[in-house]
């Protein structure tokens, strides 16, 4: 567990470093994530090592959301004044991301997958 | 009293607890919109305004929660190592779903809330929606938004993917389990890939995946697609 986490947050580390130093418009948490994956393919990180901590994280992301969308409070008026094109926007342009991304998908990779079930 | 709601160990105490009675409702009824996710974040809402307890004071002790994403987001790294294999195979549709994906929903959020007479602050400001929080407050900010109101707009919109997702793509067809984890993670980033997961190991990992492609192609597609749609359309 310790040995996991201190993985884990090397490689946030090491991501903050890069996007830090490079300046690149990217998290470091996801060049970490990146990289994490890399090192595992590459077997310079073992699977062991590091999957009891990342499954707990994992597992229960979504808890960790809570708090920052709590947020949303804050700015019940600025959305309340342009409450119809945001909300409308938001739920056209989600529907339309996942039936898009869905259907290219589903469609490009029809055969595999059907082989795969 | 007051003190003692004001400190950290409050809000996390709060958060936890409505987290838990959250999920615990959503296991036993199953029903979508008892989401607990979207459960807590309007429990939360109301018990703050109950208690009059404003949003910084509780997020200043809350915060040690959401700390975690950092270190969370990193850790889905070894779900995307387990599913390689599976991934790698479709390496070239999955590149061209994600960067499809990407210009529609840029387009679809900009272009819509433009004709609905938004303001250009606001267009700027929803157009990377689907994106993990820091890349899109990043891209809005760029393009003359307001970060912390795309930072809710972010969430508000990976609630509704992981609230209606798997639902959505059912009805539309979609059962290739790999399509359902792009999809979810182009959609709605990190709250839908916590979500995907409860589909599968190969969705969760997709989903991973996405949130990583998306974010890339989305930070170098609004500026250009911002623009066209307020000086060439």
């Amino acid at each position: 567990m310790i040995q996991g986490l201190t993985i884990i947050f090397l490689f946030l580390f090491l991501g903050d470093s890069i996007t830090y130093l490079t300046k690149i418009p990217i998290p470091g948490n996801v060049i970490g994530m990146i990289l994490l994956t890399i090192s595992l393919k590459i077997e310079i990180i073992k699977l062991n090592s590091v999957k009891p901590a990342a499954d707990i994280l994992v597992k229960n992301m979504a808890f960790l959301f809570v708090p920052p969308g709590v947020g949303i409070m804050i700015y019940f008026d600025l959305i309340k004044t342009e409450f119809i094109p945001i909300f409308l926007s938001y739920i056209f342009s989600t529907l339309a991301v996942l039936y898009a991304v869905g259907k290219f998908q589903q469609t490009l990779d029809g055969e595999k997958n059907e082989r795969a079930d | 009293m007051k003190e003692l709601i004001s400190s950290p160990i409050f809000a996390i105490t709060i958060t936890f607890m409505v987290f838990y009675f959250s999920t615990m409702l959503y296991n036993k009824f199953k029903f979508i919109l008892l989401n607990p996710v979207l459960l807590s974040i309007t429990s939360l809402i109301a018990i703050l305004k109950l208690i009059n307890l404003d949003y910084q004071t509780y997020f200043s002790g809350a915060k040690i929660i959401s700390f975690f994403l950092g270190p969370s987001v990193v850790a889905l790294g070894v779900p995307l190592y387990l599913q390689f294999e599976e991934i790698k195979k479709r390496g070239v549709s999955i590149i061209i779903s994600i960067v499809v994906g990407s210009l529609v929903g840029i387009f679809s959020a900009a272009l819509t809330a433009k004709l609905l007479g938004a303001s250009k602050t606001v267009v700027a400001s929803i157009a990377p929606k689907s994106v993990t929080t820091p890349i899109a407050m990043g891209i809005a900010e760029k393009i003359g938004g307001i970060p912390s109101l795309t930072a809710a707009i972010v969430i508000a919109t990976g609630v509704l993917g992981a609230v209606i997702g798997p639902a959505f793509l059912k009805i539309t067809g979609i059962k290739n389990k790999v399509a359902i984890g792009l999809a979810i993670g182009s959609a709605s980033h990190g709250i839908g890939t916590a979500r995907a997961f409860e589909e599968g190991e190969l969705e969760g990992a997709s989903s991973s995946l996405a949130i990583c492609l998306n974010g890339i192609a989305t930070a170098i597609f609004t500026p250009i697609i911002f623009y066209i749609i307020y000086n060439i359309l």
